[in-house]
């Protein structure tokens, strides 16, 4: 990917992200994360009916790289499982930490190709996904 | 002023560091200092009748007196060596006021100040059922007399306030507060972080009851502060920490003898390398002149105030304050991605809410950019600062 693309990207998703709302309802489960080492501060709100992500959306401050990533996230896991969305995640961390990873399973998610050579970055890549597992462990704890 | 004394530039001949107000360079003076303890005369303090051993009693016991005669106390017993600002803070708290105030007795703060100057003074209200109120601030973020006067009750009996805010570098007049608060009985305990180490301090003509400051914001090494106290409340601080060297005897009867002021509050073996270069840091600046020091910090304030204000995205928050802090943002831009951008440049400011996470409901924004000066920074640094805020276009250029 180009890096002039990979930017455009970026900006794009941090400009205008998608579903960038509080979603204060009862039918959401909200989850905060702060980045121990810097100052992102993002609200998750995951809606879970059975077994599905119906619908999620976030808010917060947070650098152009938690922004973007959190963005880019909720584009891919809405109408998933948890562990689809787990499955995913898993191969954007193999991609974060250098490992083999398969592109073609990323999609936009790999703008951050190249993260891993900053690794105060890395925290602010992973962030959202951070968050997303809160809910689901929310959520699993309720629905035992 | 005096860059050449800070080895820190000799290694980074290119490193900006506008981040005071978070630690300071060393001066050559204040590392030999440290150095010469843990190579000619390494000994505990306060313990041997040898000679290195005397040697450090004799450096130990001048610091204090170097540190009295700096903030102008009265006595070197008012001075009581700790870990640094929240060290002393807290100490003021837990082992004075914790017996001073009674339940529903009022704590006054502002909601610009440091987290040390808050999180006391909450567990506090919890412990005992004090309550903590906040003085308005007004339009410009700072504190007057006449807001205190608003919301002191008959039950206020202590007004506790940063001497210079670490957010908005508003120089609060506490010479003026404190007159209004002991005339009616409420005791001044003041968070001087920020403010000793750029400032004449004198806690006899401010009559101040309490002062925390650490060392490592003034050229001073890490881990070493102090907490004055007037004597009359001192002698009433009940040891958070008990064992050697504030004792003088005890007994298996369980008779107990502790030692005098200021020995009393300073149990187990000191930060000895702390409080000599401590030392070292206060002669250097006094040799400076601590005015002379404040008065460079304002010209180059006027300076870097003067170029912001000529980048038409930028926004200074804290525009009309007197100490040398200046906060703004990058419009739209979140403050970490600026200070990100401006690392690629090697000028180092802090982002973030700067341990001050109530101030937001008071400036509006919850992160900002800090420039933090002191006196070894040069009006030619911040020419390259506003150069590169000035170029912001391609700020993700740079960072992504």
């Amino acid at each position: 990917m180009d890096n002039n693309f990979k930017r455009e990207l970026i900006i794009d998703n941090c400009r205008n992200p998608f579903h960038k709302k509080s979603m204060n309802e009862d039918d959401f489960i909200k989850a905060n994360t702060h980045n121990e080492s810097c100052i992102d501060n993002i609200d998750l709100y995951v809606k879970l009916k059975d077994g599905i992500i119906e619908d999620a959306y976030f808010d917060g401050e947070a650098c152009a790289i938690t922004t973007s990533a959190t963005s880019i996230m909720l584009k891919n896991i809405i109408g998933k499982t948890p562990e689809e969305a787990r499955t995913l995640m898993n191969e954007y961390y193999k991609m974060l930490n250098e490992e083999n990873y398969d592109s073609s399973k990323l999609g936009e998610f790999n703008v951050y190709q190249d993260i891993s050579k900053q690794p105060n970055r890395k925290k602010c890549a992973i962030l959202p996904f951070q968050t997303l597992e809160k809910t689901f462990k929310i959520y699993e704890s309720e629905n035992k | 002023m005096n860059r050449e004394d800070f080895l820190m530039y000799k290694n980074n001949p290119n490193l900006i560091y506008l981040d005071n107000g978070a630690t300071t360079f060393k001066p050559k003076c204040v590392i030999d200092a440290i150095l010469e303890y843990y190579t000619k005369y390494t000994a505990n303090s306060h313990r041997g009748d040898y000679d290195i051993s005397l040697k450090v009693d004799e450096l130990y016991e001048d610091t204090r007196e170097v540190v009295r005669k700096f903030i102008n106390a009265k006595s070197s017993k008012e001075i009581i060596f700790t870990k640094g600002t929240t060290d002393s803070l807290n100490i003021i708290v837990f082992s004075f006021m914790r017996y001073y105030l009674q339940k529903d007795d009022e704590v006054l703060i502002t909601k610009a100040e440091h987290a040390s100057n808050v999180l006391p003074w909450f567990e506090l209200e919890k412990e005992i059922g004090i309550k903590v109120k906040f003085i308005p601030l007004n339009e410009n973020h700072e504190v007057t007399l006449d807001n205190i006067k608003k919301v002191v009750t008959p039950r206020t009996k202590v007004i506790s306030l940063a001497y210079v805010t670490n957010v908005i570098g508003d120089i609060r007049p506490i010479k003026e507060i404190s007159n209004y608060a002991h005339q009616n009985n409420i005791l001044v305990c003041i968070d001087g972080a920020q403010s000793v180490p750029h400032m004449k301090t004198d806690v006899i003509d401010d009559d101040i009851d309490f002062l925390a400051f650490s060392g490592h914001k003034m050229l001073g090494p890490t881990g070493i502060g102090v907490l004055y106290a007037k004597l009359k409340y001192l002698e009433l601080f009940k040891p958070l920490l008990y064992g050697g060297g504030m004792n003088s005897r005890f007994e298996s009867t369980k008779e107990i003898e502790y030692k005098e002021l200021p020995l009393r509050l300073e149990a187990g073996t000191s930060n000895i390398e702390g409080v000599l270069g401590l030392r070292s840091a206060i002669l250097y600046l006094e040799k400076i002149g601590i005015t002379k020091i404040h008065e460079y910090e304002q010209e180059l304030r006027a300076y870097l105030i003067k170029g912001l204000k000529e980048i038409p995205n930028i926004t200074v928050y804290n525009e009309f304050s007197k100490s040398g802090i200046v906060v703004f943002n990058i419009n739209d831009i979140f403050a970490e991605d600026t200070s990100r951008f401006l690392n690629h440049y090697h000028i180092c400011v802090r982002a973030g809410n700067h341990c001050t996470k109530m101030v937001k409901e008071e400036i509006g924004v919850k992160n900002t950019c800090r420039v933090s000066l002191y006196l070894y920074n040069t009006k030619e640094e911040l020419d390259k600062l506003i150069e590169v805020l000035k170029d912001n276009k391609k700020i993700f250029d740079v960072i992504l």
